[in-house]
C-alpha cells in the first residue's frame, strides 16, 4: 500500500528566513505520526504545504497519491484537518456547522444527515446538537472541530496542537478519540508541544528544528538511543550545591535549569541513596521520556 | 437586514415627501418617484458594501472561516466568488424591498420596472466585488471608514441618486460616468418610469466590468494575503 503522505526535500522560506529546510517525511497508512519541534521550527508551515495552502520553494509532496499543490484539491477530499485555532462558524449551531462543512466535500445532504448522530457521539456533543457555538466551552469547541474533521470520512487527518489550552479531562477525551481513529486504520499527522501526548499517541515521531529533521523514530527507540534510561529531578534551594558536591559525580549527565537539577543515569540507585541520606531536598525519580530527548536535542534556550 | 432597510426607506420617504412637497418636477418626475429609483440603487450599494466588507472581513480574518473552507476541496477563487454572490444576494433583497415599497406607493409606472430586479443584482455584484478588494487589503474594521468616506458617500451624491446629473458642473458630470452607481441609476430610473434606458448596453457593461475586474483584483490580493 502506498504511503499516505510523502514529502521529499521540502523547502520554504518567508522573508529570507528558511522556515522549512530540506524536510523528508513518509507516513505509512494507519500510522500516528508526531511532528515535534520548538516554536518556529516550521511545523505549521509544513502542514500548510502538505495541504496545498501555500506553495513550496522546492521539493515534492504527494498526499494520498496526489501531487501537491497540483492536485491538492482532489487530495483534500479524503483529508481531515483540525487546526491550531478553532474556526467554527458562530452563525451556525453545532449541527449546522457539521452539515455546512460536509457540503464543501460534495456529500449529498441526505448522506450528511445520516452521519450527524455518529459525529455528534464521537465528539460527545449529542445533547448539544442545536446549541450555538458561543455557548460551548473550549473543550467542546475542540471536540466539535475534531468531529467536523471527520465529516468526509477521511483517510488522513492533520492535527495542529490539538490539546493546547484544554483541561485534563478534555485532553484525555481527545486522546481516547485519536486512539480510536488510529485503530480504525486512519493515518494521523500530529504536531504538538506536549511530549507526553506524543509518547502516548504516536507510533513514530520526527523532531524538527530550524526547518530540518534532527531525529526520527518510535518514541521508545528515540529514548533508548538518545537518553540515559533513568532521570532524577532534584528541587529546592540546595539543589545546585548538592549537584556540584554529590550529584554530578553520581550521574552520567547532570544539567541545571533554573532551580531544578536533572540527573541522568543508567542506574539511579546511588543518586537516590545520596538524596535520601541528605534528606533536605525534594526529588522525582522517573524513567526517561520524550521530553528529555527533545530538550537534549533542541536545547533549553527560549525560542522567540 | 431590517436595519439595512430602515435607513434608506426613511430617507426616501422623509426627503421624497418632505422635500418633494416643496419641489416642482425633478427630472420630469415627482420628487418621490425620482428619489425612489435612486434609493433602490443606493440601498443596494450600501447593502453590498457592508456585507462584502464588514461581514466578509469577519469571516476571513476574525473567524477564520475562509481557512476552514479551504481545508476542504474548495479553492480560494470559490470562496471569493461565493462571498461576492452572497453579498449580491443580500443586496438584492435590500434593493428589491425598496422597489416593492416604491411599487406599493404607486411609483412604478409599468411592468418594465421588473427589469430593475436583475439590475439590482448586477449592481450588488459590482459593489460586492469592490468591497472584497477593500477586505483583502484591510488590516482592521476601521480601514473601511476610508472607503465609505472617500468613495461611497461622494459617489452617492454625484450619481444622480438625489438630484439629476445635469445639476453637476460639466467636469463632474463627465467624471460621474466612470462610477458604477451612475450606471445603476441610469438603468433603474427609466425602467421604473416605464421607459427603456437610453444606453442600457453601456450601463450593463460598466457594471459587469466593475464586477469582473473587482473580483479579479480581490482574488489576487486575497491570494497574496492568505496563501503566501
Amino acid at each position: 500500500m502506498a504511503a499516505h503522505l510523502e514529502v521529499r526535500a521540502l523547502r520554504k522560506s518567508y522573508d529570507s528566513r528558511q522556515v522549512v529546510d530540506g524536510l523528508d517525511l513518509t507516513l505509512e497508512p494507519g500510522v500516528c505520526f508526531g511532528l515535534l519541534g520548538p516554536n518556529g521550527a516550521g511545523k505549521t508551515t509544513t502542514l500548510r504545504l502538505c495541504l496545498g495552502l501555500t506553495d513550496p520553494d522546492a521539493g515534492e509532496i504527494r498526499m494520498l497519491g496526489f501531487p501537491v499543490p497540483a492536485k491538492a484539491r482532489e487530495a483534500r477530499t479524503r483529508v481531515g484537518v483540525v487546526p491550531q485555532v478553532d474556526n467554527l462558524d458562530p452563525d451556525f449551531t453545532v449541527r449546522e456547522n457539521l452539515l455546512v462543512y460536509g457540503r464543501y466535500f460534495g456529500i449529498a445532504p441526505r448522506a450528511l444527515e445520516a452521519r450527524i448522530p455518529s459525529l455528534l457521539e464521537f465528539g460527545g456533543l449529542t445533547p448539544r446538537e442545536h446549541a450555538r457555538i458561543q455557548t460551548l466551552s473550549g473543550g467542546m469547541k475542540r471536540r466539535l472541530t475534531l468531529a467536523r474533521a471527520l465529516v468526509n470520512d477521511p483517510q488522513l487527518i492533520f492535527l495542529d496542537e490539538p490539546t493546547t489550552g484544554l483541561d485534563p479531562q478534555a485532553r484525555h477525551l481527545i486522546w481516547e478519540r485519536l486512539r480510536q481513529l488510529t485503530s480504525d486504520g486512519r493515518t494521523i499527522l500530529l504536531t504538538t508541544h506536549f511530549m507526553d501526548e506524543a509518547e502516548r499517541l504516536c507510533h513514530r515521531v520526527a523532531i524538527v528544528d530550524n526547518g530540518r529533521k534532527i531525529a526520527e523514530g518510535s518514541p521508545r527507540d528515540l529514548i533508548s538511543e538518545h537518553i540515559e534510561p533513568q532521570v532524577v529531578e532534584v528541587y529546592g534551594d540546595g539543589a545546585q550545591v548538592w549537584a556540584e558536591r554529590v550529584g554530578r559525580a553520581a550521574s552520567e549527565r547532570c544539567e541545571r535549569t533554573g532551580e531544578t537539577v536533572f540527573c541522568y543515569a543508567h542506574d539511579a540507585d546511588a543518586i537516590v541513596h545520596a538524596l535520601d541520606g541528605d534528606g533536605t531536598l525534594r526529588y522525582l525519580h522517573r524513567p526517561a521520556n520524550l521530553e528529555d530527548v527533545f530538550l537534549k536535542l533542541t536545547g533549553r534556550e527560549l525560542r522567540d | 437586514m431590517l436595519g439595512n432597510l430602515a435607513d434608506p426607506m426613511l430617507y426616501m420617504l422623509g426627503l421624497g415627501y418632505g422635500l418633494g412637497a416643496m419641489l416642482p418636477e425633478v427630472g420630469g418626475l415627482p420628487y418621490i418617484a425620482f428619489l425612489a429609483a435612486g434609493t433602490v440603487c443606493s440601498s443596494t450599494m450600501m447593502s453590498a458594501s457592508f456585507e462584502s466588507m464588514y461581514s466578509s472581513f469577519s469571516r476571513m480574518h476574525v473567524q477564520r472561516t475562509w481557512d476552514a473552507i479551504m481545508n476542504a476541496p474548495v479553492l480560494l477563487e470559490d470562496v471569493v466568488v461565493g462571498e461576492a454572490v452572497w453579498s449580491a444576494s443580500k443586496a438584492f433583497m435590500s434593493g428589491t424591498a425598496v422597489f416593492l415599497v416604491a411599487a406599493a406607493l404607486g411609483l412604478v409606472a409599468s411592468p418594465l420596472g421588473l427589469w430593475v430586479l436583475p439590475v439590482v443584482f448586477l449592481t450588488g455584484l459590482a459593489f460586492a466585488s469592490m468591497g472584497l478588494v477593500m477586505t483583502s487589503l484591510s488590516p482592521s474594521y476601521d480601514f473601511f471608514m476610508y472607503y465609505f468616506t472617500l468613495a461611497i458617500t461622494p459617489m452617492m451624491l454625484a450619481s444622480g441618486v438625489f438630484f439629476p446629473l445635469e445639476q453637476l458642473p460639466g467636469w463632474l458630470q463627465a467624471a460621474a460616468q466612470a462610477l458604477p452607481l451612475t450606471h445603476a441609476v441610469a438603468l433603474a430610473r427609466p425602467l421604473m418610469n416605464g421607459e427603456v434606458p437610453a444606453s442600457a448596453g453601456l450601463n450593463v457593461l460598466v457594471l459587469l466590468a466593475y464586477a469582473i475586474v473587482g473580483l479579479t483584483v480581490a482574488l489576487l490580493l486575497a491570494r497574496r494575503r492568505l496563501m503566501t
